[in-house]
């Protein structure tokens, strides 16, 4: 499809118009965070570092209510009836300047919450009714790794539209005809040449990284060293197990489901869940099949490295952005885990 | 021997009756530190002691009680070590203590607010009182003072208080600059003012619970009152009420045992400035019971212990 250029100044009148029709969600600073907020000009937009935060919160909100409730009257047998209404949300968004990991993630998302076998209404919902625009990355930060994992720096899947940074502007190209549309929004002039030198350096970017870790042995592995307690103990010491690796994955998918608000009234609501947590298993009963954080930071990188792969085609469900990493207080690095796993033999 | 020789010495010499050591060695950059739980001498070796070494490992002690174990602290560290005994968590017989003198640590929040993203850091390395840092391929010559974690400010006893090993020289304790503190300044604004400021900051809380299990003094851990289900106290949903409700919990529950060591603001991935809330938690409960938390190891907790007149609580007629 056609190139065109926008120039960085025309960031901002391009977000305006787009949030004419849709909720523009962009990188936003505030602190020292930068986190996605709904937008309706490009002035306070980031579009030079990761954000903190990953784009999945835009189709798979931290809270989501399901449906709210209210007490019917009694009936004539003493029961008591509930009146539900159904939540389901509506309106069109644009995920604006993810990087083409944040991109994968939704796609990752889309294997369990939409597809041929599965049809969950409210990501659906939010999903299809979502268009990306992805910025392509000229320069890996030291703890991405999305080579490793099947992605690349420059790496188009998942996108409608891509853009290629140069110095004053982006490169943009359309990958799908809702990009397309969206593209046609924006102030512009033709990529000319423009187009070659910003792609080429997109796809060089991946030379900077280190070489792709070699992970052909997890899987067998991880069968081997999911009992050694002592292994999985010796890599989640300095674990908190606290929530910010799986609250700011881009890949991490579990949920809560509880009802807030009294016997009268409220909402039932699904929320983010997060493996790290001791409730995340903990059983009615009192047992918690999970009762120890070294088995469960075991299962964080069993399912992004071992099931979800065996599930869906051997893709992993890692992004390899590095998010884990940079905002872990610990400074746990997953892919040293991954690659103890990889190198793991028995005493 | 330098104070990083001299601790790594003191640490394999009493490693053979120890279950392990934790300290810190370098993380993923040179501006991470990340804890090393040393159980062989070869794990000495990675040791390092520096304005990076910023996590508490004091943190960890608890749930590691019933093994013998070697912490090193700095300053702030040992008060928590300190205020855990005092509350009978920990058995001092089974704890080894390495402290130092502490010359501040780095704070990235601030840091990132001078230079921007810190994604690209060649090296970092403190020379007196200056950061050197080279990043994104420039040297940076920074005061270390625009740069350390708040809490090194002040800090009155940058020393271990308690400690089995004492490695290197006594530090000066600072002696803290004149001028409101963040606090005073906070104060300053209006109640909407402070009101408004305090839902913006909570907006953004992801409620991942890091400033909760960074926090040496949360002892609760895996029963923490904000996930109970039955009952079911605090609403899963992350608004700015909910998530502000449950930094009033966590509050309340250190009131007079918060140790001040910064942990809860910088594990916050999201960069809101709890300190401010523990700040006026430690302010009042000292004003009232004339205590600080992590002093004294026979000190007894204030909201633990009664008076039928408390001498500085005046009583209503
Ligand atoms: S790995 Fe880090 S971020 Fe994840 S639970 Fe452990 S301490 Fe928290
Ligand atoms: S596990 Fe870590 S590196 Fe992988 S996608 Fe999640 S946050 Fe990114
Ligand atoms: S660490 Fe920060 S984001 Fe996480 S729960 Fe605490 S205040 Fe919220
Ligand atoms: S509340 Fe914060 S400052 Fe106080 S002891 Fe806990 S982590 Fe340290």
């Amino acid at each position: 499809m056609n190139n065109i250029f926008i120039l960085r100044k025309d960031i901002d009148p391009w977000i305006k118009r787009m949030a004419e029709e849709r909720t523009v969600f962009a990188p936003v600073h505030e602190g020292d965070a930068v986190v996605y907020r709904a937008c309706d000009s490009g002035l306070r937009v980031e579009l030079d570092t990761m954000p903190t935060t990953s784009p999945k919160e835009i189709v798979f909100p931290q809270n989501e209510t399901l449906l709210t409730y209210t007490r019917g009257s009694g009936n004539e047998d003493g029961s008591v009836g509930v009146e539900t209404t159904e939540t389901l949300p509506s309106g069109k968004a644009v995920i604006f300047g993810t990087r083409p990991c944040g991109a994968r993630g939704l796609l990752i998302f889309d294997q369990v919450y939409n597809n041929e076998r599965i049809r969950d209404a409210y990501y659906a919902a939010r999903r299809e009714n979502t268009l990306t625009i992805t910025i392509a990355c000229n320069r890996p930060r030291p703890t991405c790794f999305c080579n490793s994992v099947g992605g690349a720096p420059d790496d188009s899947k998942g996108s409608d539209i891509m853009l290629y940074p140069l110095d004053d502007g982006f490169v943009a190209e359309a990958l799908t005809s809702g990009g397309e549309e969206l593209l046609a929004l924006a102030p512009s002039s033709p990529a000319g040449e423009k187009a070659v030198k910003a792609k080429a350096k997109a796809g060089q970017a991946i030379e900077t990284m280190g070489s792709p870790m070699d992970l052909s042995e997890v899987r067998k592995k991880f069968d081997l060293c999911f009992t050694d307690l002592a292994f999985w103990e010796k890599h989640s010491g300095k674990c908190l197990s606290c929530g910010i690796c799986t609250y700011l994955c881009p890949t991490c998918y579990c949920f809560n489901i509880t009802d807030e608000g009294s016997e009268e009234k409220g909402k039932r609501l699904r929320s983010w869940d997060n493996c790290m947590s001791f409730n995340f298993t903990a059983e009615a009963s009192g047992h918690n099949p999970r009762s120890a954080k070294a088995m469960r930071l075991r299962n964080r990188i069993g399912h992004k490295f071992v099931y979800y792969p065996e599930l869906h085609e051997d893709r992993l469900a890692c992004c390899g952005c590095g998010r884990c990493i940079t905002a872990c207080p610990s400074s746990v690095d997953i892919r040293n885990i991954v690659k103890a796993v990889q190198e793991y033999s028995h005493e | 021997m330098n104070v990083l020789e001299t601790m790594k010495k003191c640490i394999r010499e009493a490693l053979p009756d120890l279950d392990m050591v934790m300290g810190w060695e370098q993380g993923f950059d040179t501006l991470h530190a990340t804890p090393l739980f040393m159980e062989t001498a070869e794990d000495v070796d990675r040791l390092i002691l520096g304005p990076t070494c910023v996590q508490s490992l004091a943190v960890h002690l608890p749930s590691l009680k019933g093994k013998k174990i070697g912490v090193v602290v700095k300053g702030c560290d040992s008060r928590a070590v300190v205020q855990l005994l005092s509350e009978n968590l920990l058995n001092r017989e089974n704890l080894v203590i390495f402290g130092f003198g502490c010359d501040g640590v780095v704070s990235l929040s601030r840091l990132k607010k001078k230079l921007g993203a810190l994604d690209f850091i060649e090296s970092a390395e403190k020379k007196d009182d200056r950061l050197c840092i080279e990043i994104n391929g420039e040297q940076q010559d920074l005061p270390f003072d625009d740069i350390c974690a708040p809490k090194c400010l002040t800090c009155s006893r940058p020393n271990a208080i308690i400690s089995d090993h004492f490695a290197g020289p006594q530090r000066t304790p600072r002696i803290p600059a004149k001028g409101k503190t963040a606090l005073e300044k906070f104060e300053e604004k209006s109640l909407p003012e402070r009101f408004d400021f305090w839902k913006a900051q909570m907006q953004r809380c992801v409620r991942c619970y890091a400033c909760r299990d960074s926090c040496p003094m949360c002892v609760c851990r895996d029963h923490c009152v904000a996930v109970s289900r039955n009952p079911h106290f605090v609403s899963q949903e992350a608004t700015a009420s909910e998530n502000f409700m449950f930094q009033l919990i966590h509050v309340m529950h250190l009131a007079g045992r918060c140790v001040s060591c910064g942990e809860c603001e910088r594990a916050c991935p999201m960069d809101i400035p709890l300190g401010l809330l523990r700040a006026k938690s430690t302010e009042v409960t000292s004003a009232l019971f004339n205590q600080e938390a992590g002093l004294d190891q026979e000190a007894v907790l204030p909201l633990l212990s009664f008076n039928i007149e408390e001498e500085t609580i005046e009583e209503h007629d």
